[in-house]
């Protein structure tokens, strides 16, 4: 199975996110958002961090980690590696990130993503999965 | 009126009416013509202008643009007004990347002067000026000076070094909103701004080197300063990390308290607070730092600009002449006031991805343009050129003194990566004259002139619905892109 599917959305990115269970699901989602930033492969997993997020529901849980998913670039120029999810309820969530800071030299940038909109957020459990859809703005 | 196309009816060859239905309080009007309507096809951006007609105070209509797009939230290209007492601010409205913009510096250099120059210009420009994701810049701003950009703005730029003050005069509100209030900006916004100021930045931002093509109002034109066979430059950044903070940070605030909002949302993205609110204004007030950071941004990127065409050409500041015609934000609100029902209102007017266009005699306007009124940039898409248009009477009184802002995207980012697959941009934009360089080969690929509209047929639209007018285009000789 896809991890995730990037989908046309005239000026911005759109990301269908998926996952056997829902902690898969928002794992999937971080890949997704470091995956399109960067090569994976040249990023090791060297130091750590951990996030907590709160949320009113599945859907503005998501949009408030990946907020925080995506800071950790924009805000930090860390790049995330791997991603592990300790507690998930759709009121919060508790993780950890491991990855490294970005070295130009070593490191590539595919694109900039700027920020997570809510337009035409969703996460579903369909009998087979769980899904999800974002929109970046980039 | 005919009925035609899902639901919207025509006006006349450059408008179409969205009908008021539904929740709506105001009807939509999109500016168009019967072909670019076509030619967007299933693109949603004509619902997102009823979405936006749904929200609280809004004042008169819901407008669109021609370079109108699919956005999030409000469509790109979309004007609305609200009412200061009952109507509502949107940092969706107002976009990401708060006071994006553009300027336009002119020459005394003719085409003939950098025609074999132009190369090495741009391997210049682009040495010199830092771009692409991340870029940082060569500043690291102390929070005290910091605080001083957010609150002066451009004006912070020319009073170290970056500029002259007549550079402030051609600048809309001289580079600074009233308003701005750096406690309203938060710690994260802050850290993001810190080493980004002085940084063009990636996406559709970019620098280039055009020549005037063609003049088509000698009057306007010659109070712009332009002629033809002229060479300028337009520089087209925004407020960088900082103002996406600004406007993610609001969003999320505006989410969690959408309750108080009398109406259901059709979106969230449409998040919003009344402007009478301490919400409101909170988000007023960091709007107008990241506002007033953008423009010291563009002005400090237009200073090295000089400073490179001065080393690269061996000629001083007096003999290049590079003077700034103006600079525009295409993403932003501000209060300014309009006539409604008669009487001269103060309204909240949001444009995202739209530019303002007053007329001839408007008190914002400097002395020099005053009788010609205010000059209107028009970036194309990478490598194609410009417009510079001048305001008009008709704007203010139909549009809220608003026009186009650029030639708006056709298509997706996939789509154009997957159209443009196997092809080199820069060797095709090469034959074509055109010297590109980029941090991100992604980027042009994404950005190649097939994945916008037609900038002509944009332009032709606002040009015939009166509500800005042609004075002169621009060809682009050479590009840096983020």
């Amino acid at each position: 199975m896809n991890r995730y599917r990037v989908f046309n959305h005239t000026a911005d990115l759109g990301v269908e996110v998926y996952g056997a269970t829902v902690k898969e699901l928002f794992v999937n989602a971080a890949f997704a958002v470091f995956d399109m930033l960067t090569d994976l492969d040249r990023v090791r997993a060297i130091e750590e961090s951990n996030i907590t997020v709160e949320g009113e529901g599945w859907e503005d849980l998501l949009v408030n980690y990946l907020r925080e998913v995506l800071y950790l670039f924009n805000g930090d120029g860390f790049l995330l590696k791997e991603c592990s999810i300790m507690e998930i309820d759709p009121q919060h969530l508790k993780g950890k990130f491991s990855g490294e800071r970005f070295d130009p030299l070593k490191h590539t940038m595919n694109k900039e993503i700027k920020a997570v909109t809510y337009h035409q957020i969703m996460v579903r459990e369909t009998p087979a999965r769980w899904e999800g859809r974002v929109i970046f703005d980039v | 009126m005919s009925e035609t196309m899902a639901g919207l009816k025509k006006i006349d060859e450059c408008r179409w009416m969205v009908p008021q239905k539904g929740g709506m309080k105001v009807p939509g009007i999109i500016y168009s013509s019967e072909h670019l309507m076509r030619e967007m096809g299933a693109d949603e951006s004509p619902k997102q202008v009823a979405n936006v007609a749904h929200l609280p105070g809004i004042v008169k209509y819901s407008l669109a643009m021609p370079d109108m797009h699919w956005g999030y939230g409000f469509p790109i290209g979309g004007v609305a007004a609200f009412d200061l007492r009952d109507g509502i601010i949107s940092p969706g409205g107002v976009g990401y990347d708060i006071n994006c913009g553009c300027r336009l510096v002119t020459t005394r250099l003719a085409y003939e002067d950098v025609r074999e120059r132009v190369r090495e210009l741009i391997g210049a420009l682009f040495r010199d000026i830092p771009s692409g994701v991340g870029s940082k810049g060569v500043l690291k701003l102390s929070p005290k000076e910091e605080r001083k950009v957010l609150i002066e703005g451009a004006k912070w730029a020319v009073d170290n070094g970056y500029g002259t003050p007549e550079d402030l005069e051609t600048t809309e509100d001289r580079g600074a909103i009233a308003g701005a209030d750096p406690g309203m900006v938060s710690a994260r916004a802050i850290e993001r701004g810190r080493e980004q100021l002085g940084t063009l930045g990636s996406g559709n931002h970019f620098l280039e080197i055009e020549v005037v093509e063609k003049v088509f109002d000698a009057t306007a034109a010659s109070a712009f300063g332009l002629e033809e066979g002229q060479i300028a430059v337009l520089i087209h950044s925004g407020s960088r990390g900082l103002g996406y903070q600004v406007c993610d940070d609001y969003l999320a605030r505006m989410v969690k308290h959408l309750g108080e909002i009398e109406v259901p949302l059709p979106d969230r993205q449409l998040a919003c607070a009344y402007l009478d609110s301490p919400r409101g204004k909170e988000y007023l007030a960091a709007m107008a730092c990241a506002a007033n950071y953008a423009w010291a941004n563009r002005q400090m990127l237009m200073h090295w600009t000089r400073e490179t065409f001065e080393h690269v050409l061996k000629k001083g500041p007096r003999e290049l002449g590079m003077s700034l015609l103006y600079d525009v934000c295409h993403n932003i609100a501000k209060i300014e006031t309009f006539v409604v029902d008669g009487k001269e209102t103060p309204l909240c007017v949001h444009r995202k991805g739209a530019t303002r266009a007053f007329p001839p005699g408007h008190p914002a306007l400097p002395a020099r343009y005053r009788n010609v009124g205010q000059p209107v940039l028009i970036p194309g898409d990478m490598g194609t050129g410009s417009y510079v248009l001048a305001g008009t009477e008709k704007a203010f009184a139909e549009t809220f003194g608003s026009t186009c802002h650029g030639a708006g995207r056709l298509m997706s980012r996939t789509q154009a990566t997957k159209a443009s697959r196997g092809r080199s941009i820069v060797r095709e934009m090469a034959d074509r004259g055109i010297t590109i360089m980029a941090s991100g080969k992604g980027t042009l690929h994404e950005e190649m002139p097939e994945a916008y509209k037609n900038l002509d047929e944009v332009v032709g639209v606002v040009h015939n619905a009166g509500i800005s007018k042609k004075v002169a285009k621009l060809r682009a000789l050479g590009c840096i892109k983020g």
